[in-house]
């Protein structure tokens, strides 16, 4: 079950839309689960399934489709690098392999100590800046040098 | 009208056509996979791409709308180029494992890629593996094959009403499944195996049994509910493989309820009997024919000689044939008796004095679909009726106020303007306030004895009203609840009563394949005992004809007691244990499979059918049998030579003019004041008939499960109860154990226990008040 | 930036985003504008028509055309939306307007909506740009507590709701009908058109979908005239553009100029090509246009029109410019990764294509190609081209053959030697971590 908080998180959605149009606030509600519970377990999808009256799979569906959501835990930092060409032509893939190898870790992988979790991510939208990574989905790092890199990893070791 | 050019040849399509609808008038096959004309429109397999003059990109005929003077070309170069495109891409990450696929020789992937694939692959790549779900007992997967048309997603969205099914994931990952490995529940369920174009989705029961070329294929009918869906039985050996939808747009479309597809496995059940037994000192003896219909008529007669034949009676299970309903009351009129009934769960027969005709649906099937405001009484809707209930959900989405007033308010999956939950003491009340209500709104009268009985109008009550005054065509159906309820001749006469106030057709959904039979065959007393009366004034001898006496009446106590008191009970059955606890003689008759024989619609329709299959050991269909019983006891008008010629003589009448829904006036009652506990009792779809008990497959689903009792949340509180413990029930001193289940629907005051289940039978009528205590 | 910019002038970068800066700048004069002197809708989309305002999400649709398409007379709901799902690789323009100047867009927005008879509009914004979506939300409520949204705007009897609504990871969701599935908490897949979404869009109503840049030119061309924007570009061309310039130059960024400007004009802004190597290549609007070698880009001008003429497209005006440090197929095989990644997988063409194109050519990348791949790649891109529900297919497609038909020796070359053309000392120098 999800944080009173949360729900009223997800009735602020729901004003959006419609009020037969609930469904169109379970990207959202999927969002803000994962804020609270780190990830998106069945029995956090099927919370949103009762509370926006949808069927599971349904909701499973929009939870599987859009990359961001994560239906299994990740580490407590997932950190994803865009590697796509445009960051590519400006060092996101050499990004991705320094992290790599700091973290001791492939895409994909969790450090052993459940730290931080790895991911090649796609265009973000945000090229000009690259060599670009998102912490956590949310929020952006931008410019990403080695030294960049080596400091956020502090930062967030902390 | 809009014309369309299709390969040169003029065809005229209503606007909003598609090329599709236009091809298939024209008689053109366009390649598909993912179009179906049932379903809403995918445009995803691409595999119908066709030329379109001076359009530059092949469109796909589905989802292309026609317009004027449209030239269309679908064996052009570009047409079949870019379709052994799409071939190709279906094909790369398809295993191509046919020879060991159930859908091989009727797969509609098999017989394109003939026309259209290549013959070698360009594809060098690893081909794709999906792991296969476990959907349940009825479908069975090999999802590596699946080519994402998604019919069988869009069929539980659109026609089962429920997304059971769906495509996770995105891209070349994308697969179908059902949320965390649940199964697919759905009454209709197994119509996804019909749309899946590939041996993704196959039937299990069926798996791996015969190839389909090797089966014979035969017509038949459902013997389940009222429906009378038309199957195609396909036959191995001479033994039923498997049971298919025969289209019928006029009835069951292309569609089949669980039941009725997979209710075959009990043809081959291990509890069939397949010689006739009779009873010597308490045990069972098989014998021949000769002697067990000596054996009976000499029972029969000596009842008759020592009592009377007002001492005998006949019960006739609602889902036997016309003919075996007909000739049951031939035979027990020709001893000398009225004593015959097929209406076993039925509880109030005063109707039956001023009834004028056969109660039926009252329209052609075909019109629920047009129709726009619906009452519903006493229905469990889906259960009951699964492809009338899938046709009101096509008319609710149609915009159709469907209003229920039942006594349970069940999820009926589909959109309700009402969904009305009252205790069966109720029921009158509520009914006659909406009738009160009505006139009101209509400014009509409405009889005094209505107004009298009416109980408040509620705000509900009220918009009901104002949905049946409203809309252009209406109709009012009497459920299988109704016909049950003790107090069926007044709601009848109220039900008409509203159809009347708002001008709506007035129809009975009608409880099995036989019920509107079973009135046209005069399987009904004129002078004699019904039913209930020939339990109730324990005769002596009971013919029984395909009942199980446990589970099939209205009161199962009453009926064991009766029986197990009689003398003599003769019983034709297909099953063994149906009877062998009360009977003295028991006659192997063939099921609908193996009989020739005719079933009346709800909507009037006699369909007859021949046996697709011959009967199992010394079987005979029961026509048959009781044509020689009358023989046997020298009576009158036993001279059939076929099912055919009782048939003819059983409908002589005419039918059609028989059929009305008309009731005369009658005394109404209130029903008793009920401060106690009342039950409601559902028949469950899988508990319902003999042959569905005893199906394998369909008693491992979810709809199989052992009924509990189900409250409501206040209830669970004033009984002082715990959802998901124990509690014990008891009616007239017998007593039952089951798990309490929390269920909103139900209505205060009540329990709901299923009946046709051995766990409640103990607790008798179907009706009435019961203790309960935690455990 | 030119000195016709409009788009992003007079900004101070995280800075001046809110309201009171916006109207500093001129913000909501042209909303005033139309409430006070009672502009007609069809005033409006006439001027819009006369500034030749083209799609800037990459369709270049003329902007005018399409808010005429929506049924005046239409009784109930009507919505206008936002597509701010900037997912193509290379583009992220809309990213800096919705950062640095969201109020441009609402006033853009609101003025559809008055323009077409909307009471209600969603603006869709890529999940990856989460905290723009925040400073999004932020600007709403601004302009709510201004009275600049809700029921009536400005005491006029003019009412607009406008929401945000997040993507969350789906590139194809920037496809305008997979876009209003994916508000309606769907998958986002595209719908099959007909019907467009002007007569069946959001929850089945007309709906018009524009680009957020598309939106933000609107105040300009309602205060200073169709013609005044009209002439910041060239004919058929109308206004400035921002030019999302990416990969081997000196400076990345955006720029904003006028339409028809020459494209090394647009280099020489982003600080030239880096570290003086050669310019080898640009895909000049987005990773799904055909790629142009230097020697055609370097003659065009940056327009609808010549893009066109030169075998490209200047789609959503993402210049991604690589430079001789750039392996051809190594950078087709990262594109093609992207496509088949993020096929919405409704479709078989795209689904089963857009897979067998990657492993082809990333077997090619990695040594194992063979002498019948390129046509092969080329035959599989055919057929998925024009075969699909919506343009990933083609998006898919278009990158494989104009990168075989303009580069083929190299994807030639890796097959007989099993190795790239280009140097990897150089592809190394090349793809460092750069900063500009």
């Amino acid at each position: 079950m999800l944080s009173t908080e949360s729900f009223k998180k997800i009735d602020q959605e729901l004003e959006k839309y419609p009020v037969d149009q609930k469904q169109s606030a379970v990207m959202a509600a999927l969002r803000i689960a994962q804020q609270e519970k780190d990830w998106l377990s069945d029995e956090t999808i099927e919370a949103v399934a009762n509370y926006l009256g949808m069927p599971p799979i349904a909701v499973f569906e929009v939870a599987s489709f859009y990359n961001m959501y994560d239906l299994q835990a990740p580490g407590r930092y997932k950190l994803t690098v865009c590697t796509n060409l445009p960051c590519a032509l400006s060092g996101g893939a050499v990004a991705g392999k320094y992290l790599k190898q700091k973290l001791g870790i492939e895409y994909n992988q969790t450090t052993a100590d459940g730290q931080f979790t790895l991911k090649e991510g796609e265009c973000m939208g945000a090229c000009g800046d690259a060599p670009v990574m998102l912490v956590n989905n949310h929020r952006m790092c931008c410019k990403m040098t080695e030294a960049q890199i080596d400091q956020l990893l502090v930062e967030l070791g902390k | 009208m809009l014309e369309i050019e299709i390969d040169g040849k003029k065809v005229k399509v209503p606007d909003g056509g598609t090329v599709m609808d236009a091809a298939n008038k024209a008689g053109t096959y366009i390649p598909h996979f993912c179009y179906h004309k049932k379903l809403s429109i995918a445009a995803s397999c691409r595999m119908c791409l066709v030329e379109v003059e001076k359009v530059p990109k092949p469109l796909p005929a589905c989802a292309t709308p026609v317009t004027n003077g449209m030239k269309v070309f679908t064996h052009s170069e570009k047409s079949v180029k870019a379709q052994k495109g799409v071939m190709e891409f279906l094909l790369i990450n398809h295993p191509l494992d046919c020879p060991i696929c159930d859908q091989g020789g009727e797969c509609q992937l098999q017989d394109l890629a003939v026309g259209y694939g290549g013959s070698a692959s360009r594809y060098a790549e690893e081909k794709r593996v999906v792991v296969n779900k476990n959907l349940g007992p009825l479908i069975s997967t090999d999802m590596t094959r699946c080519i994402h048309c998604t019919r069988c997603v869009r069929f539980g969205q659109e026609i089962a009403g429920i997304m059971e099914l769906g495509v996770a994931n995105r891209g070349e990952r994308s697969e179908i499944m059902t949320f965390v490995d649940r199964t697919v529940d759905s009454e209709l369920s197994g119509n996804a195996i019909d749309l899946c174009p590939v041996g993704a989705l196959t039937s299990k029961p069926f798996r791996f049994s015969a190839r389909t070329w090797e089966m014979s294929r035969r017509r038949s009918i459902s013997p389940h509910d009222s429906l009378g869906s038309n199957l195609v039985v396909q036959i191995k050996h001479d033994r039923v493989k498997r049971v298919l939808p025969l289209e019928n747009e006029s009835l069951n479309e292309c569609w089949l309820s669980d039941k009725d597809r997979f209710s075959y496995e009990a043809l081959n059940s291990e509890d069939r009997l397949t010689r006739p037994m009779v009873k010597q000192g308490g045990q069972w003896i098989e014998t021949d024919w000769q002697t067990a219909l000596e054996y009976a008529a000499k029972a029969l007669k000596g009842v008759i000689g020592e009592h009377g034949a007002a001492a005998i009676g006949a019960l006739v299970s609602p889902h036997t044939t016309l003919e075996e309903q007909y000739l049951s009351q031939v035979l027990i009129r020709g001893l000398g008796s009225d004593n015959v009934d097929f209406r076993l769960r039925q509880s109030d027969f005063s109707a039956d004095e001023t009834r004028v005709g056969i109660p039926s649906l009252g329209m052609p099937v075909a019109e629920i679909n047009e129709l726009d405001r619906v009452l519903v009484i006493g229905s469990f809707l889906r259960k009951d009726h699964p492809l009338l209930a899938q046709r009101l959900r096509q008319a609710a989405k149609r915009g159709c106020q469907i209003n229920l007033i039942g006594h349970s308010a069940d999820d009926q999956l589909m959109k309700l303007q009402a969904n009305l939950a009252v205790a069966p003491s109720l029921l009158v009340g509520e009914l006659a306030a909406l009738a009160v209500a009505i006139a009101e709104q209509k400014n009509l009268a409405v009889d005094a004895s209505i107004a009298a009985l009416a109980s408040e109008v509620s705000a509900e009550i009220k918009a009901v009203a104002t949905s049946l005054i409203s809309g252009e065509s209406r109709a009012v159906f009497i459920g299988n609840a109704v016909v049950q309820h003790p107090a069926f001749a007044s709601v009848w006469f109220i039900a008409q009563t509203i159809a009347d106030l708002t001008e709506a057709r007035l129809g009975f959904f009608g409880e099995a394949a036989g019920s509107v039979g079973g009135y046209a065959a005069k399987a009904i007393p004129q002078t004699g005992l019904n039913a209930a009366a020939m339990l109730q004034s324990s005769l002596k001898a009971y013919l029984l004809v395909g009942v199980e006496p446990a589970l099939d009446f209205a009161d199962s106590v009453a009926a064991k007691a009766a029986l197990e008191k009689a003398e003599t009970v003769v019983a034709l059955t297909a099953f063994r244990s149906a009877v062998d606890a009360v009977a003295d003689v028991m006659l192997p008759i063939a099921p609908f499979a193996e009989t020739s024989g005719t079933f009346v619609n709800c909507e009037g329709s006699a369909q007859s059918f021949h046996a697709v299959v011959k009967p199992q050991g010394e079987t005979r269909p029961a026509w048959k049998v009781l044509r020689v019983l009358g023989n046997i006891l020298e009576l009158d008008g036993f001279a059939f030579e076929s099912s055919e010629a009782v048939r003819d003589e059983a409908l002589s009448g005419g039918l059609a003019s028989a059929l009305s829904n008309r009731i005369g006036s009658v005394t109404l009652a209130k029903g008793r004041t009920n401060n106690g506990v009342e039950r409601i009792a559902d028949v469950p779809i899988y508990f319902a008939d003999p042959l569905v008990r005893r199906a394998s497959s369909l008693q491992k689903t979810r709809d199989a499960r052992a009924p509990g009792m189900r409250v409501n949340a206040s209830m669970i509180q004033r009984l002082g109860l715990e959802a998901g413990g124990r509690a014990r029930v008891s009616a007239n001193g017998v007593m039952a154990e089951l798990n309490v289940e929390l269920d909103a629907g139900v209505p205060d005051n009540c329990v709901r226990i299923a009946a046709g289940h051995p766990q409640t039978q103990a607790l008798g009528p179907m009706f009435g008040n019961l203790a309960v205590e935690r455990i | 930036m030119s000195d016709k910019a409009y788009l992003l002038t007079g900004l101070n970068g995280d800075k001046t985003w809110g309201l009171a800066d916006y109207i500093k700048r001129g913000g909501y004069e042209a909303l005033k504008k139309i409430l006070r002197e009672q502009i007609t809708p069809d005033a409006i989309i006439a001027e819009l028509k006369k500034s030749a305002l083209r799609g800037r999400g990459g369709a270049g649709f003329p902007t005018g055309l399409k808010w005429s398409f929506m049924p005046r007379q239409f009784p109930g709901a009507k919505y206008v939306c936002c597509n701010s799902d900037e997912g193509e690789p290379g583009t992220f323009k809309d990213r800096d307007l919705l950062r640095f100047n969201p109020h441009i867009v609402i006033e853009g927005m609101i003025i559809a909506g008055y323009a077409m008879g909307c009471e209600r509009g969603y603006n869709y914004i890529h999940g990856e740009i989460f905290e723009i979506y925040e400073r999004f939300e932020a600007a709403l409520a601004e302009a709510r507590e201004a009275g600049l949204l809700g029921k009536n705007i400005l005491g006029s009897n003019f009412s607009f709701e406008l929401f945000a609504h997040h993507g969350y990871g789906a590139y194809i969701c920037g496809e305008e009908t997979a876009l209003l599935e994916s508000i309606e908490g769907k998958k986002g897949q595209p719908r099959f058109k007909p019907p467009f979404p002007a007569s069946y869009g959001l929850y089945g109503k007309p709906t018009t979908i524009n680009n957020t840049e598309t939106f933000a030119s609107v105040p300009y061309i309602i205060l200073n005239g169709g013609e005044a924007f009209l002439n910041l570009g060239k004919p058929n061309n109308g206004g400035t553009k921002l030019f999302s310039v990416s990969g081997h130059v000196e400076r990345p960024g955006n720029y904003e100029v006028p339409l028809g400007t020459p494209f090394p004009e647009l280099l020489e802004m982003a600080g030239g090509v880096r570290g003086g190597r050669k310019l080898k290549a640009v895909i000049p609007g987005g990773s799904s246009a055909p790629v142009l070698p230097a020697s055609i880009i370097m003659d065009s001008t940056l327009d609808y029109d010549c893009i066109a003429k030169a075998g490209s497209m200047l789609g959503s005006g993402a210049v991604i410019v690589m430079d001789e440090s750039t392996c051809m197929v190594k950078a087709l095989e990262r594109l093609s990764f992207f496509y088949h990644e993020e096929s919405c997988g409704q479709c078989t063409p795209c689904r089963e294509g857009t897979g067998w194109l990657y492993r082809v050519i990333h077997r090619i990348e990695h040594g194992q190609g063979r002498q019948e791949d390129i046509d092969l790649l080329d035959s599989v891109s055919e057929n998925i081209m024009g075969r699909t529900i919506c343009a990933l297919g083609d998006a898919a497609a278009m990158p494989v053959k104009s990168f075989i038909k303009h580069f083929r020796d190299e994807f030639q070359y890796h097959i007989d030697n099993k190795r790239c053309l280009v140097p990897l000392e150089l592809q190394r120098e090349g793809s460092k971590i750069y900063v500009g």
